[in-house]
């Protein structure tokens, strides 16, 4: 499949998914297009990551049609959709010892036949997005050993590995302090501004999608309550319906973009 | 770089374990109560080797001691004993657990329940038609045991390991409870059981390696096939499949292939432990992780180290001890210190 001029990635329509019969979501629909970063935002149990996993082909929608680059997903061969897209887990774990360099190598498993071994671009690329992500210091050490910052960067450079056009973040930073998180966001924020990538983020902190994300898709109980521009759809109303707490949105200088505070409605 | 240095490392690891084993085969086949020297041995070896019928003039007894008897078990070793621990490399990996070895999904469990039963209704004084002979039992045994498990667990569409590993206990469990009451019925017999339990390569025929062998290269060339996919599969299975890794394919294609590998060693040889779960570790701690040099490196390391175990109860101690106690009580206090120093470096 060749890659087609298009500026739309996803379409889904009135896409049902249900786990154990329990509904997750319902009647979505969303057309996400290239070279913007999106973020999912909604409560716990909302249905982020199910449609993360939806996106990426890792389930399968009980009823509606999911078209990526306008074929529908059941048809794409899970390689041929692993070299498109990626997915950064929020808690990367590799067992066994595996150093940062082996790990980020795995990125090119899509690209590479059965027995063939990295070609010299391949060994550049990976070179390059460990760079990008910095994590050349510790290429020969085990990902067991690394700290919860640097392993998420390593799970970063070997999605990049994969060469994707989209990248979906499933709170790739959530368990992260303040410095990784702003830090391992920007680096993505630069490829998406510089090498027109695609981001899809499901994320918990509101203050961090305001600085990350250009269009937001806010999710309750399995269902999209709103979706649009960032600055748009961030309001009080919105977070209060999603969310059930009384919000105030303001500009902020200092971080330059729009700042959240909250508290619990008066009771 | 120290990739550079692991790969380089499973180079000569490779050739040393390989060379050992050659070696190990020779000198093995000298030993025993007849005392063959080694050229001879190479003499007969290259003599079967080169397939001429005519007769070279070697002692009858000494060609059919090293032909008929030594190297068909000393091969035997060889086989089962990579097998072993290739399949224990394999378990875990697919399982993400290093604690996992062939047995994990109560195929040992199987096989020992199917032996004992034999063992027993001959006890009881059913004369049985030959092929209900012990070893077709046990591998009998092994496949219930391994599609009851496979069934249970994949009532979990996913399989995931921790369903694997679960339905691999509750089957053991039930298995080992039934082992217990043949044992109490046995009575008296309950001595040929124990034996078998314990494992020996006593029994090996040359028609025993005809099977092994062809199964041992087939088994080998599907988890070499794998090998990448295996690795993958250690970053988890949400991440491996958004790889393009068809995770619950391949845990199928895997755990059907190793398992069928581990039933006829264990058919053939009895329940030999510690192989498939030792040395797997040693050669991950020694070279790294990855499985398309760990396979290959396992199947050798394996083979060399049941060789010796069974040339030490064959040919060295003056009595045969079973070798599944010598492999556990060789390699548990081994593991043992493995696991303390592995311990202390990483704390």
């Amino acid at each position: 499949m060749d890659r087609i001029a298009s500026d739309i990635l996803w379409q889904l329509e009135q896409v049902d998914f249900s786990y154990k019969d329990q509904p997750v979501l319902a009647g979505i629909d969303l057309t996400l297009s290239s070279g913007k970063c999106y973020g999912i935002l909604g409560p716990n149990g909302s249905g982020k990551t199910t449609l993360l996993d939806l996106l990426c082909g890792l389930s399968a929608a009980d009823k509606g049609e999911i078209r990526y680059r306008e074929t529908l997903l059941e048809r794409w061969q899970a390689r041929e959709l692993a070299k498109r897209v990626a997915l950064v887990p929020q808690d990367f774990q590799v067992r066994f010892g595996f150093s940062v360099r082996e790990v980020v190598e795995m990125g090119r498993h899509p690209h590479l036949g059965r027995f063939a071994s990295l070609t010299e671009q391949g060994h550049a690329l990976v070179d390059a997005v460990m760079e990008e992500m910095g994590v050349v210091g510790f290429a020969a050490r085990s990902v067991t050993c690394l700290s919860g910052g640097e392993k998420q960067r390593v799970a970063v450079a070997r999605a990049l590995a994969q060469d994707p056009e989209v990248l979906l973040l499933d709170e790739a930073t959530s368990n992260l302090d303040i410095y990784h998180s702003l830090s391992i966001l920007a680096l993505i924020r630069r490829r998406v501004v510089e090498q027109g990538l695609t981001v899809v983020a499901a994320i918990h902190d509101l203050n961090l999608a305001a600085y990350f994300c250009d269009e937001l898709i806010f999710l309750k109980n399995g269902r999209i309550i709103c979706q649009g521009p960032t600055d748009e759809v961030l309001r009080p109303d919105v977070i209060e319906e999603v969310y059930g707490v009384e919000a105030q949105v303001r500009e902020d200088a200092f971080s330059a973009c729009n700042q959240v505070s909250y508290r619990l409605p008066a009771a | 770089m120290a990739i550079a240095v692991r790969s380089g490392v499973s180079y000569i690891t490779g050739g040393g374990l390989f060379l050992l084993l050659l070696l190990g085969v020779v000198v093995s086949a000298t030993m025993g109560f007849m005392q063959i020297p080694a050229a001879t041995v190479l003499q007969l070896i290259g003599h079967a080797l080169s397939f001429s019928g005519k007769d070279a003039g070697f002692d009858p007894v000494v060609t059919a001691v090293v032909m008929d008897v030594r190297l068909p078990r000393i091969l035997a070793a060889v086989l089962v004993g990579g097998m072993l621990a290739l399949c224990g490399t394999v378990f875990q990996a697919i399982l993400l657990n290093p604690l996992a070895d062939p047995y994990t999904l109560g195929i040992s469990s199987g096989a020992a329940f199917g032996a004992s039963l034999v063992i027993v209704l001959q006890v009881v004084g059913l004369t049985l038609p030959s092929t209900f002979s012990v070893p077709i039992f046990a591998f009998a045994g092994s496949i219930g045991t391994l599609f009851t498990v496979l069934a249970l667990a994949s009532e979990d569409r996913r399989l995931s390991s921790t369903s694997l590993i679960l339905s691999g206990v509750i089957v053991a469990a039930i298995l080992s409870a039934a082992i217990g009451f043949l044992k109490f019925i046995a009575d008296e017999q309950v001595g040929i059981i124990i034996f078998w339990l314990m494992g020996s390569l006593s029994g090996i025929s040359r028609q025993n390696i005809v099977v092994l062998l062809p199964v041992a290269f087939i088994g080998m060339a599907v988890c070499l096939f794998y090998s990448r996919d295996l690795n993958i599969m250690a970053t988890g299975e949400r991440a491996a499949a958004t790889l393009g890794v068809n995770t619950v394919r391949l845990r199928w294609i895997l755990l059907i292939t190793c398992s069928l590998m581990t039933a006829l060693c264990v058919s053939v040889s009895g329940i030999i432990g510690f192989v498939g779960l030792i040395v797997p570790h040693l050669l991950r701690h020694l070279v790294g992780p990855d499985n398309r040099q760990l396979i290959i490196l396992s199947t050798l390391g394996g083979g060399l180290l049941l060789l010796l175990a069974d040339t030490v109860t064959r040919a060295v101690l003056p009595a045969e001890v079973p070798i599944g106690v010598l492999t556990a009580l060789i390699g548990g206090p081994f593991f043992a210190y493995i696991f303390k120093k592995r311990q202390q470096e990483n704390g």
